[in-house]
């Protein structure tokens, strides 16, 4: 692979590449030491995903990550980019091809938002006015404003804003190779939150083969799309996609790092979208009653809900309402918690609980009902594997 | 300047009563104020041409020692002993090798401020955050390049800060090199150091030459680092 070429970033509408990354028994081994930080590691990341090293402090993930672009060199073994072997490659230059944020960030104090961004296509040689437009494009994909921001310098950026910017400049040359060493560990919560999410939105977009270093098994769920756990001597213990990995754990190392709560921590991998919802009695003011006790009767849920013109939910109505011929605005209770499509299964939960509803109505993006999601259906998505014994289960009754 | 110490009498006419009385004289300040432009501006010369010479070894000395620890102790004990010798002391010893002349007091004054400036640069890159290393590094700096674009430019507020130490101190012992016969405005300070009037000048034009170099410095050094300024806008 030629430099010049893997440094032309695509236009607008071209797809970007993504590139394959295998580890193949790559070992390191510092002298001195009787064990190695990193033992055989041999795993395969498909082009266009996010590979997850997770551990406790001191199993090897960032040695591994920093194998990949030579910042600590292999002992034996080798790992392969695309098919090719990043031994042979120039340090400096293999850097160039891959994308690389670090926890804290690593700004460079001195330059502006704009520079900052700008490093590896000046060290390639861009001229000036497509380094700019790039700088432009990239702040406005990480959802900063590239007037307000260019011109200021890092420390005049809150966390979070710092966060994108590192994003960004990891991004500039459309590398099609990711390395993020705990890139959102330095961020309070709420924020990180956000960022773990406005991240999984982009990496749609952009399809980045990713390799993702975190200690926190959570984090490491919410964005893997297979994820490495390792143990103490640079092991990998095991390899899967999040879902294998909370249902079929492999050995106690595994079964105690991914926690007792693993059927708990399932509902996050899905969304509310991605379960069988239960239909929605609805009824508006002014409906005939017979109706809405008839809609009542075929829902699994006893009561109607009322919904105002535009289908979005007022509350659930109460008998009274039913008194006369037609529906009357009388409710028995408003209808929290109303979740959404995109909701997690394990916030919707949680949502539910501490409403102490045993459903709450379902909204689309535009807030008008599509459904009701119950205690009931959580409770199957729990058990939907046979092997499973849905040991959570208890803590959400 | 065979007798560095002679004391010549610089008053043409000591029957009037200030210049009698070793007094204050604006006046003869006025009069006389010609003496003092050549002085000042060898003054100059030897502050920055010192200064300048030290700084280009002290700085290419750190940078090798930034690489090579192990240069680190050896090169500061070497800068150490040659930072404590009375620079008096350096004049007298240099005198039969480098005779009299601008030459031996240039050598004494740059040997003192070699210590203050390779400090002053080792701690600069010293102090640039790992992170920000490690960072240029995994984006494919090479060494080089993330000496030059980052290392030196985040270590520029110390290395100013040293040249300012540095060249305020020289431009006070630079008034002792009229020992070595180098000239200067310590001439004019001894010439008479009884006559108030003298001393001032010759004195307070140093301490003005001092804080016009520190100033400068300052100027420059606010030009070229304004990220130590920018504040956190939020």
């Amino acid at each position: 692979m030629n430099t010049s070429d893997s440094a032309q970033p695509p236009g607008p509408s071209s797809r970007p590449a993504a590139a394959t990354l295998e580890f193949r028994d790559a070992t390191k081994r510092y002298p001195g030491q009787d064990h190695p930080a990193v033992d055989g590691l041999s795993l395969e990341v498909p082009a266009g995903e996010i590979c997850v090293l997770v551990g406790p402090s001191g199993c090897g993930k960032t040695t591994a990550m920093r194998m990949v672009n030579r910042m600590i060199d292999i002992t034996s073994g080798d790992i392969l980019l695309d098919g090719s072997s990043v031994r042979e490659r120039r340090p400096a230059e293999l850097r160039r091809e891959i994308g690389y944020a670090i926890q804290q960030i690593g700004l460079f104090p001195h330059l502006s938002v704009a520079g900052n961004v700008a490093t590896v296509p000046r060290l390639l040689g861009w001229p000036q006015d497509r380094i700019r437009a790039r700088v432009d494009e990239l702040l406005e994909l990480v959802n900063l404003d590239p007037h307000e921001t260019r011109d200021r310098f890092p420390a005049q950026l809150s966390g979070g804003q710092r966060q994108r910017v590192g994003v960004a400049r990891a991004l500039a040359v459309d590398p099609p190779l990711m390395l993020m060493d705990e890139p959102f560990g330095a961020i309070d919560p709420i924020n990180r939150e956000r960022l773990q999410n406005e991240f999984l939105r982009l990496q749609r977009e952009i399809r980045k083969t990713i390799v993702f270093v975190t200690h926190d098994i959570d984090e490491a769920i919410k964005m893997g799309d297979r994820i490495a756990v390792m143990r103490q001597g640079g092991k990998l213990a095991q390899y899967a996609p999040p879902a294998e990995l909370l249902m079929y754990p492999q050995g106690r190392f595994v079964e105690d790092f991914v926690g007792s709560d693993r059927a708990l921590k399932r509902l996050a991998l899905q969304r509310v979208r991605d379960v069988d919802l239960w239909k929605a009695p609805l009824v508006r003011v002014g409906e005939p009653v017979a109706e809405a006790r008839a809609k009542a009767t075929e829902s699994e849920v006893p009561y109607p809900l009322l919904v105002d013109g535009e289908g979005k939910p007022l509350g659930w109505l109460s008998e009274k309402g039913m008194q006369g011929e037609r529906v009357e605005p009388e409710l028995r209770s408003n209808p929290d918690p109303v979740l959404e499509l995109e909701d997690v299964l394990r916030d919707a939960l949680s949502d539910l609980l501490q409403e102490e509803a045993q459903y709450g109505p379902v909204v689309d993006h535009r807030g008008q009902v599509v459904g009701v999601l119950s205690i009931e259906i959580l409770g199957h998505a729990l058990r939907s594997d046979p092997d499973e014994v849905p040991s959570g289960a208890d803590a959400a009754a | 300047m065979s007798a560095p110490l002679a004391q010549l009498r610089i008053r043409e006419d000591p029957t009037e009563s200030c210049e009698a009385d070793n007094g204050f004289c604006p006046d003869w300040i006025a009069d006389n104020f010609d003496r003092y432009v050549d002085p000042f501006f060898e003054h100059v010369y030897l502050t920055v041409v010192a200064v300048a010479i030290g700084f280009a070894i002290s700085f290419a000395l750190a940078l090798i020692a930034y690489r090579r620890r192990w240069l680190v102790s050896p090169i500061t004990q070497v800068t150490g002993i040659l930072y404590t010798i009375p620079s008096i002391a350096a004049f007298f010893l240099l005198l039969p090798l480098t005779g009299r002349g601008k030459t031996t007091a240039l050598i004494a004054l740059v040997a003192y401020v070699l210590l203050i400036i390779f400090r002053n640069v080792l701690a600069g890159l010293d102090n640039v955050p790992d992170e920000t290393k490690d960072a240029g590094r995994g984006m494919g700096l090479t060494d080089r390049q993330l000496l030059w674009r980052v290392e030196v430019p985040l270590a520029l507020p110390e290395i100013m800060a040293g040249l300012r130490i540095a060249v305020t101190t020289t431009v006070g012992l630079a008034t002792l090199a009229f020992f070595a016969g180098a000239g200067g405005l310590g001439g004019q300070i001894f010439s008479d150091i009884t006559f108030k009037s003298n001393v001032v000048v010759a004195g307070g034009l140093a301490v003005l030459l001092a804080a016009a170099l520190d100033g400068l410095i300052l100027l420059v050094q606010r030009g070229i680092t304004p990220w130590t300024r920018a504040v956190a806008a939020r």
